[in-house]
């Protein structure tokens, strides 16, 4: 492990294929790959594109701007770390690939405009959560 | 294939011990269930060339060949999650009329509950993809996942709680005509949307029991199928297919890979959905149900909640399904794909009991599993 700019050591998971996807959120810049020969967005990387098979994948960074495809409220206690109520949503960036997140700042409906906001954590690079568009901060 | 060319059919079914099973392992569980099922299709263990388990002992099918004394021509341990078992009703009628083997047997056992085994979440793999894009956001597994996808099929088509209550209800009416369910007291809407909000929209009682269980469902073709003690059940048709592993992939929310499966084995069956008499679809969620009957094209897509509203799914409704009561009130061991295929064929034997569905001779066991991950559809007739 090297200790790289930001304090974070990398690759955060072990995982040469989403370094930098965690080197990014280390910078609090939300990106995902773009196939150079088709425009094709996709998230998580694969070393090639999913739609057209080349291997010409380059990372780029999003709007960090997306909608609310799903949500659920968690009422569940499901480990020490998370304290229900929790939101946990599906976001559809404006580039294409949706994530798995949590909306913090809500409330929130499917179908709202939501932004990319950064979570710290211990030891690990922030994890990229989303907010409403105009909640405050 | 052509299945009228190469006809397969099941010749015995065997649930294992069901609810809480402290005097067995899952391995003499299977035993049991196996023994039993063979049975009734006139053979024992040593007949059995093919072995088709998941979730069981390590290396699946090799240590349950050891287990039973079997060193197999065919060992299929795929995992498939609970949709397996209709997966291996598949490859066994591939494998049967193929000559790869003669004798099938597919099985699973679970003590989930008495060792309580659940897992609410996929975290602690350490370098995989959930690890890194799904755990950190604490969705419960496998519950939150099936939330939001009833959340979507909520927002597009209008779908309410009641609806999907309603399923819960039905299984809960057939339930009651089935001795062996784990839950038989009267049920109504109202209690199921008063049961405690787990992850909006699904509430306690939109999910699934968590039960021991397991069963088992032997396989050959129509040579041995003479030999049975009870009516051999053809199986007209089957079909599988998964779409993804995380929720984010999931192509669309509100269809599942029943969608592909379901067309594959009636196009095999060379049927429609209204030649179906009995319904069993995979019920860990209310929801789960919902897109079944959907996508399988018992109703329109998006209309699944008018559908079930009509009673259809109850004792004597349009389409009878979870006659068992399903694993909403039956039994889930975690695993159901196996107890719906037993359901199925005790249906089309008439020997259901209270619960028998009158002149059942087309019945669809239909498989679920990850989380809307994988469907796996069998269709099964009686002669």
């Amino acid at each position: 492990m090297t200790e790289r700019p930001g304090g974070q050591s990398a690759p955060a998971y072990g995982d040469p294929l989403t370094a930098p996807f965690w080197e990014a959120a280390a910078r609090r810049e939300l990106i995902v790959q773009r196939c150079q020969t088709c425009g094709h967005y996709q998230f998580y990387p694969r070393p090639y594109c999913l739609a057209c098979q080349s291997d010409t994948v380059a990372w780029v960074t999003t709007s960090g701007r997306g909608a609310v495809h799903s949500m659920t409220t968690v009422h569940m206690d499901i480990a020490p770390e998370f304290t229900p109520p929790y939101l946990v949503a599906i976001v559809e960036l404006d580039e294409g690939p949706r994530l798995i997140t949590n909306i913090v700042d809500g409330p929130c409906r499917i179908g709202d405009r939501v932004r990319v906001a950064w979570k710290d954590r211990d030891g690990m690079p922030p994890l990229p959560v989303f907010r409403p568009e105009g909640a405050d901060g | 294939m052509n299945p009228s060319k190469t006809p397969v059919y099941v010749v015995g079914v065997a649930e294992t011990p069901l609810g809480e099973v402290r005097d067995q392992t899952e391995l003499s569980m299977v035993a049991l269930a196996a023994r039993e099922a063979l049975a009734e299709a006139g053979m024992t263990l040593k007949d059995v060339d093919g072995i088709f388990v998941n979730y069981m002992g390590e290396e699946g099918s090799v240590q349950v060949g050891e287990y039973l004394g079997i060193q197999p021509r065919y060992g299929d341990s795929s995992d498939l999650g609970g949709a397996a078992f209709e997966a291996f009703v598949h490859h066994a009628m591939l494998a049967i009329a193929a000559g790869r083997c003669d004798v099938a047997l597919v099985a699973f056992a679970s003590r989930q509950r008495t060792r309580r085994l659940r897992r609410r979440t996929l975290a602690g793999q350490e370098m995989s993809l959930t690890e890194q894009f799904q755990a950190p956001y604490g969705l419960p597994i496998p519950i939150g996942n099936y939330a939001l996808a009833a959340a979507r099929h909520m927002y597009q088509y209008g779908t309410t709680s009641a609806q999907l209550a309603e399923i819960a209800v039905a299984a809960r009416l057939w339930a009651q005509m089935n001795p062996k369910a784990w839950v038989r007291e009267p049920l109504t809407v109202q209690d199921v949307l008063a049961s405690r909000l787990l992850c909006d929209p699904l509430h306690r009682l939109d999910c699934c029991l968590i039960t021991d269980g397991g069963g088992a469902v032997i396989l050959t073709n129509a040579a041995r199928a003479r030999d049975a003690a009870k009516k051999p059940i053809r199986v007209l048709g089957a079909g599988e297919s998964h779409t993804h592993w995380h929720m984010a992939h999931m192509p669309d929310l509100t269809v599942s890979p029943g969608a592909v499966s379901g067309r594959e084995a009636f196009t095999m069956a060379g049927i429609e959905p209204a030649d179906v008499d009995v319904f069993e679809p995979y019920d860990a969620f209310t929801i789960t149900v919902l897109l079944a009957l959907e996508d399988l094209g018992f109703c329109k897509k998006g209309e699944g909640g008018a559908f079930v509203e009509t009673g259809a799914l109850r004792p004597g409704g349009s389409l009878p399904s979870l006659t068992s009561g399903g694993g909403l009130s039956y039994n889930h061991p975690g695993a159901l794909g196996i107890l719906l295929l037993v359901e199925a064929v005790r249906q089309l034997r008439w020997e259901a009991g209270d619960r028998q569905v009158p002149d059942a001779r087309v019945a669809v066991a239909h498989g679920n599993g990850g989380f809307f991950s994988v469907g796996a559809t069998v269709v099964l007739a009686r002669d």
